[in-house]
């Protein structure tokens, strides 16, 4: 295979892993926009996600598309629930303090990828694919599903984007995020929002994980690497912006791709990181606060 | 009342009777044990140095395991591939130890709070990641094994075999002494009370002339050698150097271990480590996901208990207590 | 009065916006050594922000200020500081888990130019941060803690903490606010004993207090000097009855 379409696959390869991308940092913004907590935790979210499709879609015998129907509807939903418990019993008692929020989300990362260890094993376990039409380019074949989660993608952060800009509840979440006190006398109830805000992001991960299983496979250590790409996402992009997430996602989504076809994986990853941290040393953009002038 | 400049003789008695104590224990432990509190001692080391960041300092580094790898792979990669004999490798160890506090610190001290939290966080996921990708150097997360023979110490004309048992948990508790009476000193000189109260409100005393950077940079390049010495020593006396160690577990750990033991007390890392290190053994013999007490520790404390074990002693009952 | 008095603090063209608000507007400034100045004028006229460039709290977006011939309009707070300026915050920030005598005791390590381990000898820290507090009148509680203070005595506490640095301006924001009447008088024989070895540099909104301790008064207004002259010249000028009560029909 030519270069034009080694360079083609690992465009492709790029846009796939930018979709799911784009929905797991939606949520990690999201939630750090509105409600100014870094949830390290959100990687077991995504994790999570992965391993209850695991268990949804091996519930029903015959036909995979009606497994992973189930996974997509249910696996989000109880991995919001398990986020809004988090938020109602610890994260809103710490009054989502900076320092003590990072540590008890830490203490969540913990509890959540030792309980998959527990119930679930330390094993990789694939979910089927609900369609396996595969597409013939020139050079060479092409998973049709990939494509189709590329377009599931982009209509999920249409549609969050279309609930965050035009409707009710959006515009209570913005409100809430430009300034929660005033929010509060206008009668929005902010820990209200805060927990469903939490659960959202959760849900966003949640999805992002249920379209990827059946790419990869179901390990209750997924979530690490994807929690760092989401992070160097959400810092390049800027906090709470939808537009810089999903620029930025497209961006590390494509150039994650193509860097891990030709170089190795580690040092993209080392050299990333490196680069996000220098980022927030030398030009914040005000994403956690302006250095005192 | 006065002000001091030196630990009080009340205090300076508890940390050396506590020493003393871990002293006879060398003889009165049964073996198990004895090799549990060896290795809790140079943790409590590592824990010490990100006490000395965290709770006096008042910076919550996410980060501390790349100063103890520094430390670990200093140390272990000049004896496996230099053939460095203990004391010159022990040095590397905490001189890498000490430039990196530098380097980090002068890049980290930039940013405050959720910033440089997540800052010192990536730093150490770059060292992380820098020590897999020299894999024919380091071995990753197989690591290095170093052998009984390297690991023999020339000290005062004599030559001490440090994989035995006695002898290494002696040196462990030498070095561990030695560190917890600096810490006291420290804490309670000049510079010390001047770090605590740029943690107490760093604005009031950038106007009363203090430099806040080069106070704060101090602290951790400090930090960063205590933390060094603990991962060289790790090595030399355990004789295994390996990624996970580098791992942000690692980071995480001596944030519980002085959380639990109460942060801002010399103590207290010596205690929440001992603790932790059972807890963890008893979970263990039970599951094989025992970092969830981990978790669940965390959580607790961070709610209901976030003065530690000591903390609470010293708020309710012994002011005094440094 | 001394025939001739030095300078000892200038401002040139000093200025500073936040967002599109010009909060300090060109503004020079000229300060005596040994005067007693008051800064006033209505809220919002920039007083705080103006003091605040100078002590290098915040930084300038353009102008100069120079403390005593040297130019000291890059240095970081903590430089201005070591060279001599002292500021009370306007909303009081002390170490409220600290005792007093700790609290004062940072002042004079920072005074005594050392941080390091050994050097000061705690005899002296003690003697200097007791002085201080005895001073300003604080002398039997020196052991409290300082968050158990009332805010007046907490104002006080500030001021010793300012005296101790043995500055060569203090600049004091709005010191009286939320003291009683009694406090407020004794406040002003303090800062007229320290008044001998230091030049004040005061903001403050109670008049009173202005016209009892100034010698000289400077009038802001929206970021710009307004007028300056004598308690007397400043009563009579029309321009600041203006700036104060609003248009006059």
């Amino acid at each position: 295979m030519g270069f034009g379409p080694y360079l083609l696959l690992a465009t492709l390869e790029g846009l796939v892993t930018a979709a799911v991308l784009s929905l797991m940092a939606l949520g990690l913004s999201l939630v750090f926009g509105v409600m100014r907590v870094v949830n390290v935790a959100h990687g077991e979210f995504f994790m999570l996600g992965a391993v209850l499709a695991w268990y949804f879609s091996s519930l029903v015998v015959g036909d995979p598309a009606i497994g992973f129907l189930l996974a997509l509807a249910l696996s989000p939903l109880v991995v919001a629930l398990i986020a809004w418990l988090s938020d109602r019993l610890v994260l809103s008692r710490l009054k989502y303090e900076p320092e003590a929020t990072i540590v008890a989300t830490i203490g969540l990362l913990y509890i959540i990828q030792q309980l998959a260890l527990t119930y679930y094993g330390a094993d990789s376990r694939p979910v089927e694919a609900p369609f396996t039409w595969r597409i013939q380019l020139p050079w060479f074949g092409y998973s049709g599903y990939k494509l189709a989660v590329i377009g599931a993608s982009i209509l999920l952060v249409g549609l969050t984007a279309l609930l965050m800009m035009r409707s009710r509840i959006g515009l209570i979440m913005r409100a809430t995020q430009y300034d929660s006190e005033t929010a509060q006398t206008f009668g929005i109830p902010v820990r209200r929002v805060y927990s469903a805000v939490f659960a959202l992001g959760a849900a966003l991960a949640a999805i992002a994980a249920v379209l990827v299983v059946p790419i990869r496979q179901a390990h209750y250590l997924m979530g690490q690497e994807p929690l760092l790409l989401s992070f160097i996402v959400v810092i390049i992009g800027g906090l709470g912006s939808l537009r810089g997430t999903v620029v930025a996602a497209v961006l590390i989504g494509l150039s994650d791709g193509i860097i891990s076809m030709f170089f190795s994986p580690t040092l993209a990853k080392m050299l990333a990181t490196l680069l996000v941290a220098l980022v927030l040393v030398f030009r914040p953009q005000g994403l956690f606060g302006t250095a005192a002038r | 009342m006065k002000v001091r400049l030196l630990p009080s003789p009340q205090s300076l008695l508890l940390h050396l009777a506590v020493i003393a104590a871990l002293l006879a224990a060398n003889w009165l432990l049964p073996e198990y044990h004895r090799g549990v509190v060896s290795r809790v001692l140079v943790l409590a080391v590592f824990a010490m140095g990100y006490n000395l960041t965290f709770g006096y300092g008042g910076l919550l580094s996410l980060g501390h395991a790349m100063f103890f790898a520094a430390g670990l792979y200093g140390a272990g990669l000049t004896i496996y591939h230099l053939d460095w004999s203990i004391w010159p490798a022990f040095g590397a160890g905490i001189g890498a130890g000490l430039l990196l506090g530098l380097v980090v610190g002068a890049l980290a001290l930039r940013t405050s709070g959720v910033a440089f939290m997540i800052v010192t966080l990536m730093f150490s996921q770059v060292f992380y990641l820098t020590t897999l990708y020299f894999t024919t150097y380091t071995r990753g997360e197989e690591g290095l094994i170093l052998q009984q023979e390297v690991r023999s110490l020339e000290f005062a004309g004599a030559t001490f075999d440090l994989s035995d048992p006695s002898t290494r948990y002696l040196a462990g508790l030498a070095l561990f002494s030695l560190v917890l009476l600096f810490t006291l000193f420290i804490i309670r000189s000049g510079y010390g009370r001047a770090l605590i109260a740029i943690r107490e409100n760093d604005e009031r005393m950038r106007m009363l002339g203090f430099n806040v950077f080069a106070n704060r940079l101090v602290a951790l390049a400090i930090s960063g050698m205590i933390c060094a010495a603990a991962g060289a020593a790790y090595a030399v006396l355990f004789g295994y150097v390996g990624s996970t160690l580098a791992s942000t577990q690692y980071s995480i750990l001596p944030l519980l271990w002085v959380l639990l033991g109460g942060a801002a007390t010399t103590l207290g890392p010596l205690l929440g480590t001992l603790v932790m290190f059972y807890v963890i053994d008893i979970a263990s013999s039970h599951t094989t996901a025992h970092l969830l007490v981990v978790g669940l520790v965390l959580i607790f404390l961070v709610l209901f208990f976030r003065r530690g074990i000591l903390g609470t002693i010293r708020a309710r009952w012994l002011p005094w207590l440094p | 009065m001394a025939a001739m008095t030095a300078t000892i603090l200038h401002t040139r063209g000093l200025s500073r916006s936040f967002g599109g608000v010009r909060a300090v507007d060109n503004v020079d400034f000229d300060l005596e050594e040994g005067e007693i100045r008051a800064i006033i004028g209505p809220n919002g006229a920039g007083k705080t922000s103006f003091v605040s460039l100078i002590c290098g709290r915040i930084a300038s977006d353009a102008g100069e200020v120079w403390l005593e011939g040297q130019d000291i309009s890059q240095m970081p707070a903590h430089q201005r500081v070591r060279l001599g300026i002292g500021y009370t915050f306007q909303i009081t920030s002390i170490f409220p888990n600290l005792t007093l005598l700790e609290n004062v005791a940072l002042a004079v390590q920072s005074q005594a130019r050392t941080n390091s381990f050994l050097n000061l000898s705690s005899r002296r820290l003690n003697d200097s941060a007791h002085e201080a507090l005895l001073r300003v009148g604080l002398g039997e509680r020196s052991g409290e803690l300082a968050g158990n203070l009332a805010y007046g005595h907490q104002r006080l506490l500030e001021v010793a903490m300012g005296i101790a640095l043995k500055p060569r301006v203090l600049i004091l924001d709005e010191p009286t606010q939320g003291l009683s009447e009694s406090e407020t008088q004794g406040f002003i024989t303090l800062i007229r004993q320290i008044a001998a070895t230091t030049t004040i540099l005061l903001i403050e909104h109670n008049m009173d207090v202005v016209m009892a301790l100034a010698e000289k008064i400077t009038v802001m207004d929206q970021g710009r000097v307004l007028a300056e002259g004598t308690p007397a010249a400043i009563r009579a000028n029309a321009d600041v009855q203006r700036a104060y009560l609003g248009e006059q029909p």
